[in-house]
């Protein structure tokens, strides 16, 4: 292992771990409205863990770049598709759990 | 059998069994708004095997025309046909399928049988072990103007393949213009985060299909990923309720669609009066005629897929009668 | 390293079927969207490390490609599975 790698893969493997949470949520949370919550969260600090232990491994300015680019678009895409759900879910009438 | 095998192993069975699966899955699904969630999610598993087998054109191909834009087609497909469904079941009369209508209902299946069974058949008979003909491709890359052997092959050294491919796209939407289109539909007008999101998207869409574009020459990319990204601007702008204005559909948008095989064409022409074959290009001039062909393409395919979500006869001003 | 990119990509290729599962299962529409959602991203991450691990810089391009055209996906299932005049597929 490199020094690098001693930063890098805490990353990757904290990253995979949000994703894995994020999954227990839509497996295991009583509504839309939880469940969206999860893996919002989940998802988007889990690829930008991963995203930030690929920028400590990249070999150029150029794929840091385009790791990054990607993991806003994700963001921004990811923020507004959850927000449209929601939205879309509530006119519609679905219920919120109460417990 | 190390980890990293071990590992690879369990990844290509799951993926094996998993496309299969997803496949039945959405075949058998009787509701039809979970068998195109399960068809998205098979073609981006499809997109996964393209990746492992390192395919990389296929891969990108697969993300935007398999799991990205046939989706949205799909979904198109689905809300219209809710629409005149809600319709039928108002007037309370529903007709009766005759036996001829039932016997045809089969004809699909057995078509799709025979399909199946000549593919089986080419599968078997092909040669255990062969290199294929990407030696003779490698063979010929020196001249023929790009380095990416898919877009040598795509559009020089089979560019007749590519040709067709276009006038079919381009016959799909006159197909769908003949019949009339769909009655305008009624959509809800975007909020400000779907505003938003397409004001942000759209520009980064079209950058990426020039991005795409400019690849395809030394890597993968070219003119069919770069245009299924730029319909994929397309179909967001529609999405967050732009509809083609009758000045854009009257010129610009029909110029558009047919600009990519009009150049295809001309070109043809052109290297058969010049003495060659068919699309047989100067050694010198291939870069650049590549390259002229795949910007009109991109163009072209771009505005065909759009139109195709959009699925209605353009509002051109015209008074057509529907 | 080349291994271990493998199989944390192999995780999350396994949280796939998590979201399988719940857009197989619904129950309503917008759980299906969320599913989708998931798919999008997670092929997005799986691409990386594969582009890591396998030193193949084009795999990339193929996870920027996935980041895009997943969002204009689920937009059109937001948009277009709810349409004004349909119903939800299934109620509560």
């Amino acid at each position: 292992m490199t020094p690098s790698d001693y930063i890098a893969v805490p990353l990757l493997v904290s990253g995979v771990m949000f994703f894995l949470a994020g999954s227990a949520g839509l497996l295991r949370f009583p509504d839309v409205y939880t469940r969206l919550h999860a893996l919002t969260k989940s998802d988007n600090v889990g690829l930008g863990l991963i995203v930030a232990g690929l920028v400590v491994e990249a070999d150029s300015w150029f794929v840091v770049g385009k790791l990054l680019f990607i993991w806003l678009l994700v963001l921004l895409a990811g923020a507004s598709v959850a927000n449209l759900i929601t939205k879309g879910a509530m006119q519609r009438g679905t219920r919120m759990w109460t417990r | 059998m190390d980890t990293l095998n071990l590992a690879q192993w369990v990844f290509d069975s799951l993926t094996g069994t998993g496309l299969l699966w997803l496949a039945w899955m959405a075949l058998a699904s009787p509701q039809l708004i979970r068998a195109i969630v399960i068809f998205v999610a098979f073609g981006l598993l499809m997109a996964l095997t393209w990746v492992r087998l390192d395919a990389v054109d296929i891969a990108l191909a697969e993300v935007a025309i398999g799991a990205g834009l046939t989706g949205a087609l799909l979904l198109a497909a689905l809300a219209k046909l809710t629409a005149a469904q809600t319709e039928i079941s108002k007037s309370d009369h529903r007709p009766r399928d005759g036996r001829a209508v039932r016997a045809l209902r089969q004809l699909p299946a057995v078509l799709m049988f025979l399909v199946a069974a000549g593919l089986v058949y080419s599968v078997l008979s092909l040669p255990p072990v062969s290199s294929g003909l990407s030696v003779e491709v490698d063979a010929n890359l020196g001249t023929s103007g790009v380095e990416n052997p898919v877009t040598a092959v795509l559009l020089n050294f089979r560019g007749y393949d590519t040709l067709l491919e276009i006038f079919v796209l381009l016959l799909a939407l006159l197909g769908v213009w003949s019949l009339g289109g769909l009655p305008p539909q009624r959509v809800a007008p975007a909020g400000p985060v779907l505003h938003t999101l397409a004001v942000v998207l759209t520009p980064v869409l079209i950058l990426l299909a020039a991005y795409f574009l400019w690849a395809g020459v030394k890597g993968p990319g070219g003119a069919f990923q770069a245009g299924a990204t730029l319909g994929a601007a397309g179909v967001l702008l529609q999405l967050a309720g732009w509809r083609p204005g009758p000045g854009f559909a009257r010129v610009h948008w029909r110029l558009i669609l047919v600009a990519g095989p009009a150049l295809f064409i001309l070109v043809a022409l052109f290297t058969i009066v010049a003495g060659r074959h068919l699309l047989e290009y100067a050694p010198e001039h291939a870069g650049t005629l590549i390259l002229l062909l795949e910007s009109g393409a991109t163009l072209s395919i771009g505005l065909t897929l759009a139109g195709l979500f959009f699925g209605e006869r353009p509002d051109d001003g015209y008074d057509n009668d529907n | 390293m080349q291994t271990l990119h493998f199989i944390l990509a192999l995780l999350l290729f396994l949280t796939l079927g998590a979201g399988l599962w719940r857009a197989v299962v619904g129950p309503t529409a917008a759980d299906r969207m969320l599913a989708v959602q998931v798919f999008g991203t997670t092929a997005v991450t799986i691409t990386l490390l594969f582009a890591q691990a396998f030193g193949n810089a084009a795999l990339r391009d193929v996870a920027l490609m996935f980041a895009v055209l997943a969002a204009v996906t689920a937009v059109a299932f937001v948009r277009r599975a709810w349409s004004e005049v349909g119903v939800d597929d299934d109620s509560e």
